[in-house]
C-alpha cells in the first residue's frame, strides 16, 4: 500500500479498509490513551522488580519485597489459629462433652467450627444437611447404630468403622446366603420374619417357619426381639427405619450378601478438637441421645 | 475575548463603568470543545450576596460541626449523633437507628431529596445549584480566598499576566496552600462520619486510622482542591447530569433569573443629560458579565451554564440606582411575565400549578410514609427458614420431624424472653436443643442488639400427619411488650 487514500470531508488518512464501501479513517490513538499506555509499561518494568515475576529453571525471581502468597496465607492460618487458641483450649479441657454443650459461647464455637468441618469432610456422604443416603446413615434422626450419645459420636469420627484402625468397629453381618451359612429357601424364609419384626407386610407362615433360625444365627447381635445392640452395630429391626432398605428385596439381598459398610477414622486427619466439634454439631442435628 | 477591560469611561451617567468584554461563555461564540477560559468573577454587594453568605456559612458549619455532636444512647452503642458505621452495620441519625435490612429507609430519604429537588426546580430554577450545591459552596469559597490574596477581577487578572515574580510566587502558593489546608479540612471531616469522631481524629493524626479514612481523606482533598479551586464551572456545564434535567423540570411560569428583554431592550450606552425616552434600560456596561462566576451573559436568556446564583441581579441593581433607574432590571422573573408585558399585561406569579401541585403532593406522601414507617418500626424482626436437607425425618417410633432454623432480630438494647410457638395440627411437639420447652413452644432470650439463631424442631406422632405439606405459622412472641411477629411455613409430612 504504497499510495495513502486521503478521506475527502476529514482529510484523514484511511486504512484502505472498505465494507460496503465504508471506509476506517486511520485517526491517531488519543493522546491520554498513550500515556496510559506508556505509564503502565513503565509500571509493569518496576513491578519485574519489585513483585515475583520471572520463572527461572529452578524456582522464580523473587523481587525486592519477597512477596509470597504462600506465606501470607500461613501467616493468616496462624492469626486464625492464635484467635481461636483460647476456645480451642476449653474445647481440649472441657471435663466432659456435655459441659461443652452447657456453655452456650463454647458450644457456639463448636457447631460454627463443627458446621464447616462437616461440610468439607463428611458432607459427600452423609449429605450436605446429614440426611444421608442408602448405606450411609441419617444424623438427623434418632437411630443409632453404635450409639448416639456425644461420647458414642466423638468415638465413631475418631477411629471409623470397619476402617484401618486398630480401635474401629468392626463386627459386620455375615453374608448368610453367599457365604452358605443358610439354604436358599431359609434365607427367603427369614425375609418374611424380618419384616413380621417391623410390622410390614410378610408371609406368616414363611416368618413361622424361619422364627427358630432367627433365633439360632441372628439373636446373638439383634436380640430376641430383634431390636438390635449398639454395642455391636446391630440395628434394631423393629422401627421404621432402614438403612440400606426395608423392602423384602433389599432385606433379601442384605441376607444373603451381608453388609459391611465402611466409615473411615479420622483420627490423625482431623485435630482432637476439630472432631470433638464435629461430634457436638453432628449431636445438634436433633436425633441425639 | 479581551482579558484587560479597558479605561472606564466618566462620561457614563452615574459614573457607570462600562467595561468592553464579551462574556467568556457567552452563548454566540460557544463551541462544544474548546479549553477552559479562567473566569475572573467581580465582587458583587447585595441582597443576594449576603444570603449567599449566611447559606455558606450555615451548610460549612453543618458539614464541618455534625460529627461532633453527641447523642448518648446508652452502654455498647456509639454516641455520635450522625454515623455510618459500616463495621457495626448501622447508620445512626440522631434518634434514628437504621439496620443493612432497613437500607429502604435510605431510598426513601433519596426519593424525598429528588422530589425536594424537582419542586423547587419547577417553583425557583435551579435555586439548590446558585445557592447550596457544594461545587457552588465550596467555590464561592475558594474564589473568596482567590480574591483575598490576589485582589479583585482586574489585579487577579493583571496578576495571570504578569511574569513570575518574586510576589506573584508568594500569591499563588499561599493561594494554593490555603486552598489544599481547606481541601484537607473537607476530606478530614468527611472520614468523621464514618468512625467516633474523637477517637478516629486522634487516631488519624498518630497514623493509626484505617486505610480508608486515610484513602478518603486524600481523594476528597484533591477533589475538592481541584474541583473547586481549578475546575468550578467546568464541574456544572460538563460533570453534573443536573443542568440537562432541569430543563424537563421547569416551564414558562418557573421564577428564574431573567433578563427582561422587555424592559431592558434597545440596549447601549447612556450620558449624562441624556433620555430615556425611546431605549431600554440596560446601559451595556456588562457588570452582570462580569460578576458571573459561569462566565455567560444572562442577557442571552436562559441557558444551560446558568445556575440561578443571582450575583447578576445584585450587580445590575446597584447599576441601575447609581443611574437612577428602578432596580429589577435583572430579576427573579419568569418568561410568561415578560410576554405579559410586552402585551401590556399585568406580571403575575403563579407557584400553584398541575406541575409544583403534582411534585409537592408527592412528596408529602412520600414523607408521611417514612414518618409512619420511621414511627412504626418493629423492633423484632424473625426469618424462619425450613430445613431442607432433609425435608423431613422419619424418627425410630415412625414420628415425623421438621427442622426449622430461627433468625431473631432483636433491635433493643436489652435481652428479650421470647416464646416460639409453632401452630399446626394437635399433637405437634417443639423442642430446640438447649432451651426449655413445653409442648408448641419453645422459650429462650434473644440477647439485645444482636441476631439470634436458634435450630427448633416440630415433631408429629406416627400416624398424625401424612402424605402432605400442611401449612404451619411460627409465632414469636415477647410476652413483656406483647409484640410479636407470625412466620408462615409448611410442615412436611412425607414423600407420598
Amino acid at each position: 500500500m504504497s499510495d495513502k487514500e486521503i478521506d475527502e470531508t476529514t482529510g484523514v488518512e484511511t486504512t484502505g479498509h472498505s465494507w460496503d464501501d465504508i471506509r476506517e479513517l486511520n485517526n491517531p490513538l488519543p493522546r491520554w490513551w498513550l500515556i496510559v499506555w506508556y505509564i503502565s509499561i513503565v509500571w509493569a518494568i518496576g513491578y519485574w522488580v519489585v513483585m515475583p515475576s520471572w520463572p527461572g529453571i529452578s524456582g522464580y525471581l523473587k523481587g525486592t519485597r519477597n512477596h509470597s502468597e504462600r506465606a501470607n496465607v500461613e501467616v493468616a492460618v496462624a492469626e486464625l489459629d492464635a484467635q481461636r487458641a483460647d476456645a480451642t483450649r476449653r474445647l481440649l479441657t472441657a471435663p466432659n462433652m456435655q459441659a461443652i454443650e452447657n456453655d452456650p459461647d463454647l458450644q457456639a464455637f463448636a457447631l460454627a467450627a463443627g458446621e464447616s468441618l462437616f461440610g468439607d469432610n463428611c458432607a459427600t456422604c452423609h449429605g450436605a444437611g446429614g440426611q444421608g443416603f442408602k448405606g450411609y446413615p441419617n444424623l438427623n434422626d434418632d437411630d443409632w447404630l453404635w450409639g448416639g450419645k456425644l461420647e458414642d459420636i466423638r468415638q465413631t469420627i475418631r477411629y471409623g468403622i470397619r476402617s484401618d484402625h486398630a480401635e474401629a468397629h468392626l463386627s459386620l453381618m455375615q453374608a448368610y446366603g453367599a457365604g452358605g451359612l443358610l439354604p436358599r429357601e431359609t434365607v427367603d424364609d427369614l425375609v418374611h420374619y424380618v419384616r413380621s419384626l417391623s410390622g410390614q407386610e410378610h408371609d406368616e407362615a414363611a416368618a413361622m417357619r424361619a422364627a427358630p433360625v432367627f433365633q439360632v444365627q441372628c439373636v446373638q447381635c439383634h436380640g430376641a426381639e430383634g431390636k438390635g445392640d449398639q454395642s455391636q452395630g446391630a440395628p434394631n429391626l423393629t422401627d421404621p427405619i432402614w438403612l440400606y432398605g426395608g423392602d423384602a428385596m433389599t432385606i433379601r439381598e442384605t441376607l444373603w450378601n451381608g453388609r459391611g459398610g465402611v466409615m473411615p477414622t479420622w483420627e490423625g486427619r482431623l485435630s482432637e478438637e476439630e472432631i470433638l466439634a464435629l461430634a457436638v454439631y453432628v449431636h445438634s442435628l436433633g436425633g441425639g441421645e | 475575548m479581551s482579558v484587560t477591560d479597558p479605561a472606564p469611561s466618566s462620561e457614563l451617567s452615574g459614573g457607570v463603568v462600562r467595561h468592553e468584554v464579551e462574556a467568556v461563555n457567552a452563548a454566540g461564540t460557544r463551541t462544544l470543545y474548546k479549553a477552559r477560559e479562567p473566569i475572573y468573577p467581580k465582587r458583587v454587594k447585595g441582597a443576594f450576596r449576603n444570603l449567599k453568605w449566611i447559606i455558606m456559612a450555615l451548610t460549612l458549619g453543618v458539614y464541618y460541626i455534625t460529627p461532633w455532636i453527641r447523642w448518648p444512647r446508652g452502654p455498647g452503642e456509639p454516641d455520635q449523633a450522625v454515623l455510618a458505621d459500616f463495621a457495626g452495620r448501622r447508620f445512626y441519625f440522631f434518634f434514628i437507628e437504621i439496620w443493612p435490612d432497613q437500607l429502604y429507609f435510605l431510598t426513601g430519604v433519596l426519593i424525598i431529596a429528588a422530589l425536594s429537588l424537582f419542586l423547587a426546580t419547577a417553583l425557583f430554577g435551579r435555586i439548590w445549584c446558585g445557592y447550596s450545591c457544594p461545587q457552588t459552596v465550596w467555590t464561592d469559597l475558594y474564589v473568596w480566598v482567590e480574591r483575598k490574596i490576589e485582589g479583585d477581577r482586574n489585579a487577579r487578572m493583571k496578576l495571570a499576566k504578569a511574569p513570575w515574580t518574586a510576589d506573584k510566587i508568594r500569591k499563588r502558593v499561599s493561594k494554593h496552600v490555603i486552598w489544599i489546608l481547606i481541601g484537607m479540612a473537607t476530606g478530614g471531616a468527611w472520614i468523621l462520619y464514618f468512625h467516633d469522631a474523637p477517637s478516629l481524629a486522634r487516631d488519624f493524626f498518630r497514623g493509626d486510622a484505617p486505610f480508608t479514612s486515610y484513602f478518603f481523606f486524600a481523594l476528597l482533598t484533591l477533589t475538592t482542591y481541584i474541583f473547586a479551586g481549578s475546575m468550578r464551572e467546568q464541574v456544572c456545564t460538563y460533570m453534573c447530569p443536573w443542568p440537562r434535567i432541569q430543563a424537563a423540570l421547569t416551564d414558562e411560569e418557573t421564577l428564574e433569573v431573567t433578563y427582561k428583554v422587555d424592559r431592558g431592550e434597545p440596549r447601549g450606552a447612556h450620558k449624562k443629560g441624556d433620555t430615556w425616552d425611546g431605549r431600554g434600560d440596560c446601559v451595556s456596561c456588562r457588570a452582570c458579565v462580569i460578576s458571573c462566576p459561569m462566565g455567560i451573559d444572562i442577557r442571552d436568556g436562559a441557558q444551560l451554564e446558568c445556575i440561578n446564583c443571582a450575583l447578576c441581579i445584585d450587580a445590575c441593581d446597584d447599576i441601575m440606582k447609581k443611574v437612577g433607574r428602578p432596580t429589577g432590571l435583572i430579576a427573579y422573573d419568569t418568561d410568561a411575565n415578560i410576554a405579559r408585558r410586552q402585551a401590556g399585561e399585568k406580571p403575575t406569579v403563579k407557584l400553584l400549578r398541575p406541575r409544583t401541585i403534582l411534585y409537592g403532593s408527592v412528596l408529602a406522601f412520600v414523607c408521611a410514609l417514612m414518618i409512619y414507617g420511621l414511627s412504626t418500626q418493629a423492633t423484632m424482626v424473625v426469618n424462619v427458614l425450613r430445613d431442607r436437607t432433609p425435608p423431613f425425618i422419619l424418627m425410630s417410633d415412625g414420628s415425623i420431624r421438621n427442622a426449622y432454623t430461627v433468625k431473631i432480630v432483636n433491635r433493643e438494647n436489652y435481652t428479650r424472653d421470647l416464646k416460639i410457638t409453632v401452630e399446626g395440627p394437635d399433637g405437634m411437639v417443639v423442642g430446640a436443643v438447649g432451651e426449655k420447652a413445653e409442648g408448641a413452644t419453645v422459650t429462650l432470650d434473644a440477647p439485645g442488639d444482636t441476631v439470634r439463631s436458634v435450630r427448633i424442631f416440630a415433631t408429629m406422632p406416627p400416624g398424625a400427619a401424612h402424605g402432605a405439606s400442611i401449612p404451619v405459622i411460627v409465632r414469636v412472641l415477647d410476652p413483656d411488650t406483647g409484640e410479636e411477629v407470625l412466620n408462615p411455613t409448611v410442615f412436611m409430612a412425607g414423600r407420598e
